[in-house]
């Protein structure tokens, strides 16, 4: 907090870190957000020069899964020197202090940098009676998010839950739970899904919000640049989708040679993520190369779109149930029908008189 | 509503609540199809009705050659249909978890093949609605209602295998409630011919078989 000065070229000098493989993130981070060759220069000048960012990061209900993809998932890098960088003035994982002082740091930040602070949040907020199902230092979820997102520069929603609600929203609700931009309606706001997200989309939303302002966002409030694309659109599985070769169980013969998940569950097709790209763990898997399909946990509602083995064209219902008691009423109706049917032709057959031919002449008289 | 809370809905509550329509509709035309019965024969009965009702059977489903092209294009997308929704394999899937079995399902590149043709079929057989006099006095508006009723999944099914517009999930759902609309429309329209024409066929055939005209 009070190292206000520090440039990050200065923090980079310090940690022993060229300029040269600082260019080569920023680089790294403009290819991997399809930004043009330009920008990464743009974003190392901006970088150096600029700074440092106050940042508050709240945590509501949430596992913490998503700071510890953030901070644990890689070894000291450039990435990591981002956090260094910015000034992360309250986290209540991160954070040194605990109780009040840290109430009082959070209040300071919002103070000193009021109307410039960027406020992260991870876990969605419980609505339900006030809120009342989640609270620190005695404060409801809603009403932290409401005061800090009053004076903030823009909002970033870290993870499903921040975004979308995740687990806690899913049905039945019990809490009420909504995401950030369900409460907030005045500010800019980024969402980084996942369960969790990557952390190079982290922080190269992160660089990019500080460097070049907002990136660019879909209709879901995500980075175009890392969630533009589907899982199934750069899935290496694909060509064996395309000549229908599909795992018909995670310990079959299609299985060990590698072909499509699609039959056991995989969601690729309607996920938006950079997983196949920039993997997992430096780069290491994602989860449909270690043989697990994709549960598509970037998107809304995600919990409730069904069974994560359940096919994706399969129904997430029982209509075959329904079909069944659909079949039994139809031949009740239907019997039913076929009875009034046959009675009312009984009736006009026996309703019939005989005409003679005078009837009829009299009848034209 | 955005597009992932709708695909959950079409797989979902819209899949079931057509299911149910559809199944309570067929059985219900069923019934009511075999509760009219015969007509009572007045004349003298010549010959057995079996053997003229499946001969019409096949007879009507033998193409006319004097109209190939109409015909061939209506057979087409008949045959189109028929392999696109049984052998296409996220479809099997569908059909295996609703009835428990399953059968081989055919590569993408053949059930690919088959929707092209299937389009240029249905578009054809309703472009000659429109060309030809006799089939355009012929045709009535529930006509061009069950065709397309009947595109509109072929076409939503092909441009989201292709991806051609906008976002996947937001056309799979659209593919899914087309099917849907189909599937409600199915019994009460003339799409019902789809499961009846075996037994209309049938009853033309058998009585003229009686009567000793075939
Ligand atoms: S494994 Fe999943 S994402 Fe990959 S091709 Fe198959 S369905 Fe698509």
């Amino acid at each position: 907090m009070t190292k206000k000065t520090h440039r990050l070229s200065d923090e980079l000098q310090k940690h022993g870190i060229s300029r040269r493989s600082f260019l080569k993130f920023c680089t790294a981070m403009a290819s991997a957000m399809a930004l043009p060759p330009m920008a990464a220069n743009v974003m190392a000048e901006t970088l150096e020069k600029v700074q440092r960012q106050s940042v508050i990061w709240l945590s509501f209900q949430e596992c913490t899964g998503c700071t510890e993809s953030l901070t644990r998932s890689h070894k000291p890098s450039i990435e990591s020197l981002i956090f260094d960088f910015i000034s992360l003035d309250y986290h209540h994982t991160l954070q040194a202090a605990s109780g009040d002082a840290a109430e009082l740091a959070r209040e300071q930040a919002m103070h000193a940098h009021k109307g410039k602070y960027i406020l992260i949040v991870d876990g969605s907020i419980p609505t339900k009676d006030d809120g009342v199902y989640s609270t620190i230092a005695g404060m409801t979820n809603l009403d932290m998010l409401k005061e800090v997102a009053k004076d903030a520069a823009a909002i970033v929603s870290i993870g499903t839950c921040a975004a979308y609600g995740g687990l806690p929203k899913a049905a039945p609700n019990p809490t009420g739970a909504q995401s950030v931009s369900e409460i907030i309606k005045d500010k800019p706001i980024i969402n980084i899904p996942g369960c969790p997200p990557i952390p190079v989309v982290m922080t190269g939303v992160l660089a990019h919000v500080l460097t070049l302002g907002i990136p660019e966002l879909d209709s879901h409030g995500r980075p175009v640049a890392f969630y533009g694309d589907s899982i199934h659109d750069r899935c290496y599985r694909r060509p064996f989708y395309d000549q229908g070769l599909f795992a018909k169980s995670f310990d079959d013969d299609g299985a060990r040679k590698g072909w499509c998940l699609y039959e056991v569950g995989c969601k690729g097709p309607v996920t938006h993520n950079a997983c196949a790209t920039l993997k997992w763990n430096n780069g290491t898997s994602f989860p449909i190369q270690s043989g697990h399909g994709c549960i598509g946990c970037s998107e809304p509602d995600f919990w409730d779109a069904g069974g994560f083995y359940k096919a994706l064209s399969t129904s997430n219902a029982e209509p075959g149930h329904w079909a069944g008691v659909a079949l039994g009423a139809g031949a009740v109706v239907g019997a039913a029908a076929a009875l009034a049917n046959r009675h009312s032709h009984k009736q006009a057959e026996s309703d019939k008189t005989e005409i003679t031919l005078d009837d009829m002449k009299e009848s034209d008289a | 509503m955005n597009e992932v809370e709708l695909l959950n809905w079409a797989r979902g509550p819209g899949l079931v609540g057509a299911s149910f329509i559809m199944v309570f509709g067929i059985i219900l035309r069923l019934f009511e199809i075999f509760s009219l019965g015969k007509a009572k024969e007045y004349a003298e009965v010549r010959s057995s009705g079996a053997m003229g009702g499946i001969k019409t059977i096949i007879q009507r489903s033998i193409p006319e050659p004097r109209y190939w092209r109409y015909i061939g294009a209506a057979y087409l997308f008949h045959v189109g249909l028929f392999v696109v929704i049984f052998f296409f394999m996220p479809h099997i899937l569908m059909f295996e978890s609703v009835l428990g079995f399953s059968w081989p399902a055919l590569p993408n590149f053949i059930i690919d093949i088959f929707s092209v043709l299937t389009i240029g079929g249905m578009i054809y057989t309703l472009m000659s609605r429109f060309t030809n006099p006799s089939r355009r006095i012929m045709t009535v508006f529930s006509d061009y209602l069950v065709w397309a009723v009947t595109f509109l999944p072929v076409i939503t099914g092909y441009m989201t295998f292709h991806r051609f517009v906008g976002d996947y999930t937001c056309m799979l759902a659209i593919h899914i409630l087309s099917v849907e609309l189909l599937m409600i429309v199915l019994p009460f329209s003339k799409l019902s011919h789809s499961f009846s024409f075996a037994i209309s066929r049938w009853y033309t055939g058998s009585a003229f078989g009686k009567r000793g005209t075939l």
